[in-house]
């Protein structure tokens, strides 16, 4: 399954992860061809189990595929060292998790300048870039705030901006709406939605309707095979106003 | 029954999946009970070397002697009131003791062959005196190593040992009274040539028969002779040795056993210094790693105790759960602990016997294993106590959805932090995360370091010894096995000190270590970062260890032991030098594996 993008960005082709072996092995990405061109936002849903999250593992290198190929921008990853891999993840893959995954001794302007930090960016640099997205994201005075004194929303807000603070080629989102009240869910629509039209590559997990539905491409996910393909786009004003993106 | 079935089942189960956790917790509690048990053995064994020695030999209350010329002095004296028991006169006579290549100057003392009420030297190796067989002294034997068997000549006259033994008659060697009348120097011995003729040199103390010795003189002038006296009231030793001492304005030499436990003591209460030196460092580094371990353990045991009260287990369920996994590591804890300080006991006991003349062999009373036990419990139910009770007031859910102890802020550290590369940036982050931690890793490395430029302190005062007559080379090489016994111990304590903290650290840090790996941080710098986190406490801890720590060790310990600290060379500035870069040395390599296997965890399952 896979749609041949204008340019992309990234790549899958036969890409397979088992965990265990004989009687035993469980198939949780079972041959995955995907491409994701340069500013296009691509949906994966399926229910829980189905290999959403380690196919987004693969894909942002946070883990090792069994088989297959993955290429960002043309080079493949699948079989580079650790280090290059995280390298790799300063600064052209980034990732939101469902669970924030914010360091909860920092701040939430220390959180967002850690990346830039470990990018190898100046302190001053870092933080001025910080200050930026926090600003961006409507996040203004919030910034010296610990991360439990922040709302769901307030946090994946954070989270994301983290992930944009060393600019990268694609953002991998993983069910960034799952822990989150219908409010807050709202609140970081509004946010995808935003990062899609500045033109930001972004790929989401999800099983939230809503969020897929602002995706240019959305993918089904069965057993760890995409099963189905549909583009969303066509209508994205109808869609917008449906779940109340449209102004 | 079923009930306790299932109890050491879920204890035992959950030993078995944290296997590395458990072996830490029992190296630790291990640790803790060796050192216990040492400690305690030891101080049973040589806490009153003296005490024991007098009453195993028979010790007398005063011993007079003279030369032959005096002798009805010393017959007058065992009819003088408040005598009521006595030993001799025995002859005496200073000799040249030859071994296989060393002679030595002695003072034997002619004795019976049976058995007497009042100094009776007690036997350690061998039998008591017969005719052509001499009995050596056991610190003497020691120092010039003559064993039972071995041949010896007297004046050129050939003896065979036949025993050693220890008496509370006299000081043990080197710090012999002198009963002859050419007159005794102990220390150091500078040939000037101005020595007095026929000066005993160090003498050592042997006994033979009466007419062994009475053989060795063909001048029966020259002998002296020693009388053991039995007192009604040994502690008014001192009235009746100023009442009896002076008549005829020639002072009849005498020795109360009060003189000679304070001659005696003087070296007991160095080897008592040094045993009981090390128990004090050990214990406090025991405390340190047991303390970060059992904290380390916490956060997990109250997800457990959630996970048990949802299935159904009652709170006394869970606490009996809890208790029965420490309380079995703590009882296979306290029998190794036990087993292994009575098996090394001996090895530094034996030195100390032999350093202070006392037949007292260490072993285990029930007081010992009574106690050793009690701590290892002690630190069971207290380890226990506080996620059983947590657990038991927290709801279920809030206990299941319990995390990791949240971590500490320290927003200097972390702004400081970020102007550093990335391993030190991390590493100064997963330190500030448990300031606590970081407290116990620097005193456990301050305490360490102290303990060792003490040894080196001590060391350097026994390599200044042979020569000055206070400890014999034997003597010192025995001290210096018993220093190096403790170093050994100490460093293994440290060591695995190092090793559980290094590891509590990286299960502490999982998720923020792959978080950061998932930032874009190398397994390399997250690798450097878990291990520059301990090392740069460590580093921290050894320069407060080597100064002032080590100083102020070394002074309090003299403070409370009169020792006279000026004597001592302090380490040379480049051994202190040395010192703190061996121990961060030795820290980086033992964290090195433990940093390594957690730098190198698979990111998406700590996430």
């Amino acid at each position: 399954m896979g749609n041949a993008a204008a340019t992309p960005v990234l790549s899958a082709r036969g890409l397979r992860k088992e965990y265990g072996k004989g009687e035993g092995l469980v198939r949780a990405v079972g041959g995955v061809d995907l491409d994701v061109g340069a500013g296009e936002t691509v949906a994966i849903m399926g229910p829980s189990g189905c290999g959403k999250s380690t196919l987004l593992h693969l894909l942002g290198g946070l883990d090792r595929p069994s088989g297959g190929e993955v290429l960002l921008n043309g080079r493949r990853i699948d079989n580079t060292s650790e280090n290059a891999l995280a390298r790799m993840r300063r600064t052209d893959v980034s990732y939101v998790f469902q669970s924030f995954h914010l360091m909860e001794e920092l701040t939430a302007v220390e959180n967002v300048e850690l990346s830039a930090l470990l990018a190898g960016r100046s302190p001053q640099a870092a933080r001025r870039r910080a200050e930026e997205l926090l600003d961006r994201l409507g996040l203004v005075g919030r910034s010296r705030f610990l991360p439990s004194a922040l709302s769901g929303g307030q946090r994946q807000r954070v989270a994301v901006a983290r992930a944009l603070s060393n600019e990268p080629l694609v953002v991998l989102a993983d069910e960034p709406t799952g822990n989150l009240d219908s409010a807050a869910t709202l609140d970081v629509l509004h946010l995808f939605k935003d990062l899609h039209e500045s033109g930001q590559t972004l790929v989401i997990v999800t099983h939230d309707a809503r969020i897929a539905a602002t995706a240019d491409r959305m993918f089904s996910m069965r057993d760890g095979v995409l099963v189905d393909e549909t583009r969303p786009t066509g209508a994205p004003g109808r869609l917008g106003a449906l779940i109340g993106l449209e102004d | 029954m079923g009930r306790i079935l299932l109890v050491i089942r879920l204890a035992r189960r959950d030993l078995l999946r944290r296997r590395t956790e458990a072996a830490l917790l029992l190296i630790a509690i291990l640790a803790a009970t060796t050192t216990l048990t040492l400690g305690l053995v030891l101080r049973d064994a040589a806490g009153d070397p003296y005490e024991s020695t007098r009453a195993a030999a028979k010790g007398p209350d005063v011993v007079a002697n003279v030369q032959s010329a005096g002798l009805d002095r010393l017959e007058n004296l065992v009819t003088a009131a408040g005598v009521t028991e006595h030993s001799g006169p025995y002859p005496v006579e200073a000799a040249k003791l030859q071994t296989s290549g060393t002679t030595s100057d002695v003072q034997v003392v002619g004795r019976d062959t049976a058995s007497v009420s009042v100094d009776q030297p007690k036997v350690i190796r061998g039998s008591w005196v017969g005719d052509g067989g001499v009995v050596v002294e056991a610190a003497f034997a020691d120092a010039i190593d003559v064993h039972v068997g071995d041949s010896v000549t007297l004046d050129g006259r050939s003896f065979k040992v036949v025993g050693e033994a220890v008496t509370a008659a006299m000081p043990p060697y080197p710090g012999s009274s002198c009963l002859v009348a050419a007159g005794c120097v102990n220390g150091a011995v500078v040939d000037d040539g101005k020595a007095p003729p026929g000066l005993l040199h160090n003498p050592g103390l042997v006994w033979l028969t009466q007419a062994d010795v009475r053989s060795l003189t063909s001048d029966p002038a020259s002998l002296s002779y020693v009388l053991n006296l039995k007192l009604a009231d040994p502690a008014q030793t001192q009235v009746f040795v100023d009442a009896n001492q002076g008549d005829r304005g020639r002072p009849l030499p005498m020795q109360s056993w009060q003189d000679i436990l304070n001659d005696a003591t003087e070296l007991a209460r160095d080897s008592q210094i040094l045993l009981l030196l090390g128990a004090w460092l050990l214990g406090l580094l025991a405390v340190a790693g047991l303390s970060v371990l059992v904290g380390g353990r916490m956060a997990d045991q109250t997800r457990r105790v959630g996970l048990l009260k949802a299935v159904g287990g009652t709170p006394g369920l869970v606490a009996a759960v809890l208790l029965a996994e420490y309380l079995l590591v703590a009882v296979v804890a306290a029998a190794a602990g036990l087993v292994i300080g009575a098996l090394t006991a001996p090895l530094l006991t034996e030195s100390s016997a032999g350093l202070v003349g006392s037949a007292g062999a260490a072993s285990l009373t029930w007081s010992t294993v009574g106690l050793v036990t009690a701590v290892a419990l002690g630190v069971a139910v207290v380890a226990t106590a506080v996620p059983a009770v947590r657990g038991a007031r927290s709801s279920t859910v809030g206990a299941l959805a319990d995390a990791a102890r949240p971590p500490q802020r320290t927003g200097w550290l972390i702004a400081v932090s970020a102007h550093l590369p990335v391993p030190l940036l991390l590493a100064l982050r997963v330190a500030a995360r448990r300031p606590r931690r970081v407290a116990l890793g620097v005193a456990g490395i301050a305490v360490t370091v102290s303990g060792i430029y003490v040894l080196l302190v001590l060391n350097a005062f026994l390599g200044d010894q042979p020569g000055t007559g206070v400890y014999t080379e034997a003597q010192v090489a025995v001290l210096r096995h018993a220093l190096l016994v403790w170093t050994v111990v100490l460093l293994t304590l440290a060591a695995v000190n190092a090793v559980v903290m290094t590891w509590t650290t990286v299960l502490d840090n999982r998720h923020a270590t792959a978080l950061a790996r998932a930032l874009g941080a190398t397994p390399w710098e997250t690798t450097v970062a878990l291990a520059a986190a301990q090392v740069l406490p460590a580093l921290l801890g050894a320069v407060l260890g080597a100064f002032p720590g080590g100083f102020l060790l070394f002074a309090t310990i003299n403070t409370i032991t009169g020792g006279d600290g000026g004597k001592a060379t302090l380490p040379a500035p480049w051994q202190l030098i040395a010192l703190v870069s061996a121990t961060v040395l030795a820290v980086t390599a033992l964290t090195a594996v433990p940093a390594h296997l957690g730098g190198r965890r698979p990111v998406t399952a700590a996430l």
